[in-house]
């Protein structure tokens, strides 16, 4: 795996700073134990892999490894759930954007400006955080049919983005905290706008913040299944996770291909984990704790 | 709070207002620029708590709404559902059901957040320490929580097939391997736990592990000056310093497990005979299979509930943690 190679320096560093406290023999077998541990837990995910590469098993017992690697299954997968891996995708992105353009300027207001009013604002986005989704859906379902965005891909994206609002308000909003009031007095007495300090000044400082946001309102969205499952009557907009759900329902014993579907939907948070795990754990945290 | 404060330290700034902002007064008197400045900067705040309202405040309502209205597959059609009262109330209480639902979930939920909790708290303490790689195994290990939760249970459905599962032809070298894992009442209940669990580990480890980072190392150092144990040194100086962040770990839990929904359904459907139900699933089938909007407003009323008290707990908890 790729990731490996280009965090094992750093970390190889780390360890070699601090040489004289444990004893080497121990680290290494702390580092196998660790190993272990990552393969037991990471098993259901080689099983899946390796499932979809047998897809002729269909209902036998599927081989510890493949003997030959027969990517017929993937064939399929792609032919049936192709698109739905599309939807997914257009109706992720879709929902970043709404959730950053709500949630960015609203962390900002709610870090910097000292309104009255504001307290409770934050109180609430925490609160909203605790609201089960299945009781939005069903309150969401009947509104939606009123306005005819059930089975629209607005109306998902909407809904989606309600998964990532309230995290990355409080997740941005603890970071817009800590930029000093000086550099945005500085700004706004250059002669800068309000909107334009923000634009031009707060969000590049908030970079980082801003990809955690963005990268768990997109996992969020690519994962969701009951809003997919419930603001959707037709086939017109189906995501992969509904489409993998109603695969199994229908092909009890095409597993090869369920399997194949069920790899490519977990490529993006494989993809994300490696390219960006310092901002996942920073989002885990700081989304959570702060 | 005192925004008086807050306005005399800004520069004033009239040239540009936010193009969001709500249309500000048009008198250009000077005691309209503080009321100026005011509204440009919920101008920022406003769209997200409109959004808020809407996606979150507005479903509050409405399912008590719906909780004492009578609907049917065709109000839909007609859009008539007319108030009935506590009838949707009476009706779900007095189905076994739904208190079958209700004693699942508490097993359900306090069985995962034991097992989440239990093996998350032992690999934090675990990668607390030096070796190589553990950066790298330590951030590997998250991949399961971040996996759409429904292909998590489809996989899992695949592992723990009675016939043709792994998990039973692994188990039958030891002369065991025939477990109806998720086709008999009496084990699928587990097995959803015991997938839950799975989940809900590298969550659990993570923010553990966050907050075992924060403890001073000088007190660890001390403690060994001392002739502390391991056991005595966790027991005394790691549990105590970890207990703010383990709050926050266990409610954050408590409130995915509860209205837990994707799993179940990708697993079990709820079955075998409802051995599965919990009071998210009920909630869903109410509505969405029997179409009773009503019967799974009530089955929601009662999950928001008992979030709501232990919402409570995690603000208590979020209080003295950040800011």
């Amino acid at each position: 795996m790729n990731g490996m190679a280009t965090t094992t320096p750093a970390v190889s560093a780390h360890a070699a700073g601090r040489p004289a406290e444990n004893k080497p023999k121990r680290r290494w077998g702390a580092m196998i134990a660790g190993i272990v541990i990552l393969c037991v837990m990471l098993f259901p995910l080689y099983w899946m892999v390796n499932t979809a590469l047998q897809p002729e098993s269909g209902l036998l017992e599927v081989d510890p490894v493949p003997h030959s690697l027969d990517f017929s299954g993937f064939g399929d997968a792609f032919r049936e759930q192709g698109g739905h891996l599309l939807t997914s995708l257009g109706v992720a992105l879709g929902a970043v954007v709404i959730c950053l353009l709500f949630s960015a300027p609203a962390a900002y207001g709610l870090a910097q400006f000292k309104l009255r009013g504001t307290k409770t604002v934050v109180f609430g986005t925490l609160i909203t955080q605790m609201v089960p989704g299945i009781v939005i859906a069903n309150a969401l379902y009947s509104a939606y049919v009123d306005l005819g965005l059930v089975n629209s891909y607005a109306g998902l994206m909407l809904a989606d983005a309600s998964l990532g609002i309230p995290f990355a308000i409080v997740l941005m909003r603890s970071f817009m905290v800590a930029i000093p009031r000086e550099v945005i007095e500085a700004a706004e007495v250059d002669g800068a706008g309000r909107f334009r300090t923000f634009v031009q000044v707060v969000l590049p400082m908030s970079r980082n913040s801003l990809i955690t946001a963005g990268l768990f309102s997109f996992l969020y969205a690519w994962s969701d299944f009951m809003f997919a499952l419930t603001l959707n009557t037709t086939d017109d907009v189906k995501p992969i996770t509904l489409g993998i759900y109603q695969y199994i329902g229908a092909h009890v014993g095409d597993w090869g291909s369920v399997m194949s579907a069920a790899v490519l939907s977990a490529i993006p948070a494989a993809v994300l984990l490696v390219l960006s795990q310092k901002y996942i754990a920073a989002g885990i945290t700081g989304g959570s704790v702060k | 709070m005192s925004s008086t404060a807050a306005s005399a330290s800004t520069a004033p700034t009239p040239a540009a207002p936010a193009p969001e902002a709500v249309p500000a007064a048009k008198s250009p008197k000077p005691g309209s620029l503080k009321r100026r400045r005011t509204l440009a900067q919920w101008g920022f705040i406003a769209p997200a708590v409109v959004f808020m309202l809407l996606f979150f405040g507005y479903p509050l309502v409405r399912n008590i709404v719906m909780s004492f209205q009578h609907y049917t597959p065709s109000t839909f059609f007609t859009g008539e559902a007319p108030f009935n009262g506590l009838d949707n109330w009476k009706n779900v209480f007095q189905d076994d059901l739904f208190g079958k639902a209700l004693w699942q979930t508490i097993l359900f939920t306090i069985g995962s957040l034991i097992g989440q909790f239990g093996i998350g708290l032992a690999l934090a303490v675990f990668f607390n320490r030096r070796f190589p790689l553990n950066g790298v195994l330590r951030s590997l290990i998250l991949l399961p929580w971040l996996v759409p939760m429904v292909v998590s249970g489809v996989v899992w459905r695949r592992i723990l097939d009675q016939d043709t599962g792994v998990l039973n032809s692994f188990l039958g070298l030891f002369g065991a391997g025939d477990t109806p894992w998720l086709s008999s009442t009496g084990m699928a209940l587990i097995s959803v736990i015991m997938v839950n669990i799975w989940i809900g580990i590298p969550f659990n480890m993570v923010i553990l592990y966050g907050g075992l980072q924060e403890v001073p190392k000088e007190m660890y150092e001390a403690a060994s000056l001392d002739g502390a144990s391991g056991w005595r040194t966790f027991r005394s100086i790691t549990l105590p310093l970890l207990k703010p962040v383990i709050t926050v770990v266990l409610v954050l839990g408590f409130m995915s497990t509860v209205k837990i929904l994707d799993l179940v359904l990708a697993l079990t459907d709820g079955g075998p005979a409802d051995s599965t139900q919990t009071l998210g699933t009920l909630t869903y089938q109410n509505s969405f299979a029997q179409l009773d909007f009503g019967a799974g407003a009530v089955v929601g009323n009662i999950l928001i509930l008992i979030s709501a008290v232990f919402a409570v707990f995690y603000l208590r908890a979020n209080r003295n943690e950040g800011k």
